[in-house]
């Protein structure tokens, strides 16, 4: 024990009696609460997404996501938005950990009290979109503080990157470099290892919201957990559902749900495209059959003609003979695969990962007979008679001028007419300088391509891109523009060709005027030029790729007449279905062009073919 | 005289928290003491099964009030263990300090309550202010006073604020400049160590045999303190003492309390004078995509009442598969207490239960 003091000395207690009071007298004086403090939550509006992250990492369900029917939800956006229960919160802040927008956060303020339970649940907004229940310091009062009476500007416990609980950053993908890629197809992206597939995987937070503006609607989420749980044999099975391409779509997809990705808006989306990717390159051709359950398809006495072996075509034979059709398709092509083959360059998509899908396709029993045209060595009419419905999912395969003085000149070429011609192994003549139009995808595929070949011939790149639209608004997708730079192409973005100049009946470059603008006000092409501002780009060869349009030379004027038309396309259902009843179109026809938008109209042509058939019986 | 048989709480002046003593006694002297737990018993370590590893975390620590702060770090050493995550040398140093932290404001609400039970209101009142202090800086760090959600797997939630350690040194000197205040009108005064030395004494065999853990044990003599035994955190980094005395009664628990304290201030100092730089957080999991390998761990930590113990078993899946809490009361308020009770005066079982540092929700859990 201490030393014993006076049993007076509890006394000494009374000097406190004439010390300022240490309590604080509240309401009154307030305890202002720390800059961390977790208290009623905050969300903008704006930024969320209505992802509802915050109510499924919600220890206590407190958390309820309202649909809110007056927000117009674009892609990767819900119309939801978080309610939190404070008969259930815990302020624990998990919820704003997660946020994967950064949008809830808790706020300072922590004062509520009624007698109704019900006034406990809260559609949490902000000073930014609710002015009524945020007020400024001189309005605000401490004695009608609530969740209905909260002080603005009052920020507590925040997100914060470095401690969030997604992880922002993205698995490195291995791919080639550019010195490698100039001078050869090789495949440009490596694909992921088991490894790091699954470390990717694993970021996934499994809110769906690709899910919705996937134009096939595919089961990502589900065949993502399965790449984490390391089940690729049921991951191929989430895949094919609706998409029987995936070595393709691993590779070449738009990948809108990359852009809806949610993880997108801190930091970089999830990989899904090759993850796809990941998942079929693991699986061996021979498995397929067996892993997917098509070892046995029982036969119906139906038949079904498909027009195109291209995404659309190849999906609705694949679904159909699922079904039990017998599915036959035409193609004009040596070899099937529509565009794919002949019009995505080998380096993006690899012939042996193209065979690879339409190999399996093939194995179900679904018959491609190719050099054959419609139109030509067997007509639309006759295909009509002998099956029982058609398919046509054509494609654009011709290519579009710009019509400027010149371009009727050789020397000038169509983009889409090269790439076929490259596919098919034709020698093409390129020259040292070379000038391409365009800036979408089509245009960064040739210019890559002539890049390639140039490097074979001459070893050195020159290739020189101009499109109508500044660098911020290219249509194509921003790593191929990046890419494509890399690879040493160059790049003048916002110019519009204004003739050909021929010397001498050569070419010897392009004269280009500036761009101001390419849409009017009502969003329509309509390009307007600074024709006082020109420049020349020199090259002896020019490629236009500004654009593809539909050949309909198969279709008949018998069948053109009792087709209805909208504008200038062909009008049809949502399955695809013409006014003639047997005929279904699709592909690019229909919506796109794209691979993935392709496949979902095959697979809903297949839907509604089986439909109509049936109902006919 | 008549046997008489005696409820000592839940309702009752003497007992603090939610725990009752049935006595049997014979006019003031106590025959036979029985624990009675059970009026807390909220399911804590059942619920545990059905959230996943990262919902567990704002939950842990609410299975006890006083002190929440250890069983987040247990269950953080607990999960780290199974799932074999790192923790950033920075992030194990805060956590040292805000475990220190933790035992100042632990303690000084247990002194709020040995005093008050006993009649030293001031006292009650100075030390319930002092650790309002230290949850003034618990606020700042954490955003929470009481359950301060800081410390989760892989780290700490976040890095200290600017100008925290300054703030945090100046609270703990301001309350250390009241020790001798405390020590005259408390600690040293005769009225108090009469009514305290002699109660509940135990010997340190006993304390051995009865599985006493923290002061109970430290007070018998032995320097037994997991900080040392099993060192955690940045413990084995820094160098402190373990107080110890041997009377074994309450009150050289109470001035093993008193002495902890000021240690505990002394480590705090001596932890952020060679506070290392660098993150504070190792990101590893997906709370939505989180298994933790199949395996069973065990983990100790020195709370401020004595050894706490997880067991946790994981069987792959995205939940526990059992949780299971050692927690210091759990002997003390159910075995210890009865034993020591026994042939006691009723006027000192609630100063008995409260220099064991009894916490009840810990027992039931």
């Amino acid at each position: 024990m201490g030393k014993k003091t006076s049993i007076l000395s509890p006394l000494k207690a009374l000097k406190y009696l004439f010390k300022k009071p240490k309590t604080l007298l509240y309401p009154f004086e307030l305890k202002e609460p720390a800059m961390r403090y977790r208290g009623l939550h905050l969300n903008d509006w704006d930024k969320c997404t209505g992802c509802g992250n915050c109510a499924d990492v919600c220890p206590n369900e407190a958390i309820e996501m309202k649909e809110i029917p007056e927000i117009e939800a674009g892609d990767g956006e819900r119309n939801e938005r978080p309610e939190i229960d404070y008969g259930r919160c815990c302020f624990c802040g998990l919820c704003v950990d997660i946020c994967p927008t950064a949008s809830l956060r808790l706020s300072r303020d922590y004062f509520h009290i009624h007698f109704d339970p019900k006034t406990f649940k809260l559609l949490a907004k902000d000073e930014k979109t609710d002015k009524e229940h945020f007020l400024p310091e001189g309005e605000y009062s401490i004695f009608k503080a609530s969740l209905a009476h909260r002080r603005e500007k009052y920020e507590g416990f925040s997100p914060d990157l470095e401690y969030s609980l997604f992880n922002p950053e993205r698995v490195p993908m291995s791919q080639a470099s550019p010195e490698e890629r100039k001078a050869s197809f090789v495949e440009q992206v490596k694909g992921f290892s088991a490894k790091e597939a699954q470390k990717e995987a694993s970021r996934c937070l499994e809110c769906k919201l690709c899910e919705e503006v996937c134009p096939a609607e595919m089961n990502i989420s589900d065949y993502v957990r399965n790449i984490w749980d390391d089940n690729l044999e049921e991951a191929t099975r989430d895949i094919y559902k609706t998409n029987p391409l995936p070595e393709i779509c691993g590779r070449v997809c738009t990948h809108k749900c990359e852009s809806a990705c949610v993880l997108g808006n801190q930091g970089k989306p999830l990989s899904i495209r090759w993850l796809k990717r990941y998942v079929v390159d693991n699986i061996p051709l021979e498995k397929y059959r067996k892993v997917l359950g098509t070892e046995e398809i029982k036969s119906i006495d139906r038949k079904v003609a498909i027009v195109g072996a291209g995404p659309g075509g190849l999906a609705a034979a694949y679904y159909l003979r699922l079904m039990g059709y017998q599915t036959v398709i035409f193609d004009r092509l040596p070899k099937p695969g529509g565009m794919m083959r002949y019009g995505i360059p080998e380096y993006r998509l690899p012939y042996e990962a193209l065979d690879k899908d339409i190999e399996y396709i093939k194995s179900v029993g679904v018959e491609i007979r190719c050099n054959t045209t419609v139109g030509k060595d067997v007509s639309l009419d006759d295909l009509g008679d002998k099956y029982d419905a058609v398919f046509v999912s054509t494609g654009f395969h011709n290519g579009r001028s710009t019509g400027v003085p010149g371009t009727e000149r050789s020397g000038v070429f169509q983009a889409i007419e090269l790439l076929r011609k490259v596919t098919m192994g034709e020698k093409i003549k390129v020259t040292e300088k070379i000038v391409v139009i365009g800036g979408g995808d089509v245009a960064m595929d040739i210019s890559r391509t002539l890049g390639r070949l140039q490097m074979e011939e001459f070893g050195t790149v020159g290739v020189t891109v101009s499109c109508l639209e500044t660098r911020d608004i290219m249509p194509a997708t921003p790593e191929e523009i990046e890419e494509a730079l890399e690879e040493g192409i160059k790049l003048y973005p916002g110019w519009g060709p204004e003739k050909i100049i021929i010397d001498n009946e050569k070419i010897k470059g392009v004269v280009m005027k500036k761009c101001l603008r390419v849409f009017d006000k009502n969003g329509r092409f309509n390009p307007e030029f600074d024709v006082e501002k020109k420049m020349e780009i020199e090259g002896s060869m020019v490629v236009e790729a500004i654009g593809q349009a539909p050949d309909f030379t198969f279709l008949s004027e018998k069948i053109k007449e009792k087709l209805t038309y909208e504008g200038r396309k062909i009008k049809t259902d949502e399955y695809g279905q013409t006014s003639l009843s047997w005929l279904f179109i699709g592909g690019d026809l229909t919506r796109g062009p794209d691979v993935i938008n392709a496949i979902d109209t095959g697979h809903k042509a297949a839907r509604g073919i089986d439909k109509f058939i049936s109902a006919r019986e | 005289m008549r046997e008489v048989e005696l409820y000592f709480g839940p309702q009752h002046l003497g007992m603090v928290g939610n725990f009752s003593i049935t006595l049997k006694v014979e006019g003031d002297c106590i025959l036979e003491a029985t624990a009675n737990p059970g009026f807390l018993h909220r399911g804590f370590e059942k619920l545990m099964e059905y959230r996943t590893w990262i919902q567990n975390f704002p939950m842990v620590c609410r299975i006890n009030v006083v002190e929440p702060d250890h069983m987040e770090m247990v269950y953080a050493m607990g999960v780290e263990k199974l799932a074999n995550i790192e923790v950033p040398e920075r992030a194990q140093w805060i956590r040292s300090v805000y475990l220190e932290l933790a035992r100042v404001g632990s303690h000084l609400f247990g002194l709020w309550a040995y005093a008050n039970m006993l009649g030293f209101d001031t006292v009650a009142q100075w030390s319930m202010y002092h650790r309002d202090l230290i949850l003034d800086l618990f606020e700042e760090l954490t955003g929470g006073r009481v359950y301060h959600i800081y410390i989760w797997p892989g780290g700490v939630r976040r890095d200290f604020p600017e100008g925290f350690t300054d703030r945090m040194v100046e609270t703990l000197h301001s309350i250390g400049k009241c020790v001798p205040d405390y020590n005259d009108i408390f600690f040293n005064n005769p009225l108090f160590y009469e009514r305290a030395h002699n109660v509940g004494k135990i010997s340190q065999e006993e304390a051995k045999e009865w599985g006493a853990v923290g002061q109970v044990l430290r007070a018998t003599g032995m320097p037994y303190d997991i900080r040392k035994v099993e060192p955690y955190a940045a413990y084995d980094k820094v160098d402190f003492d373990i107080p110890t005395r041997v009377e074994g009664d309450a009150y050289s628990r109470v001035l093993v309390i008193r002495d902890e304290m000021i240690e505990s201030v002394h480590l705090i100092f001596k932890l952020l004078d060679n506070m290392p730089g660098g993150k504070v957080f190792n990101r590893s999991f997906n709370p939505f995509k989180w298994k933790v390998p199949e395996g069973e761990a065990y983990v100790r930590v020195e709370s401020s009442r004595g050894e706490l113990g997880l067991y946790m078993v994981s069987d792959g899946k995205d939940k526990p598969y059992r949780v299971h809490f050692r927690t210091p009361s759990y002997t003390h308020g159910l075995i210890i207490l009865e034993k020591l009770l026994e042939g006691a005066n009723i006027a000192d079982v609630g100063n008995t239960m409260i220099s064991l540092y009894v916490v009840a929700p810990e027992i039931d859990r």
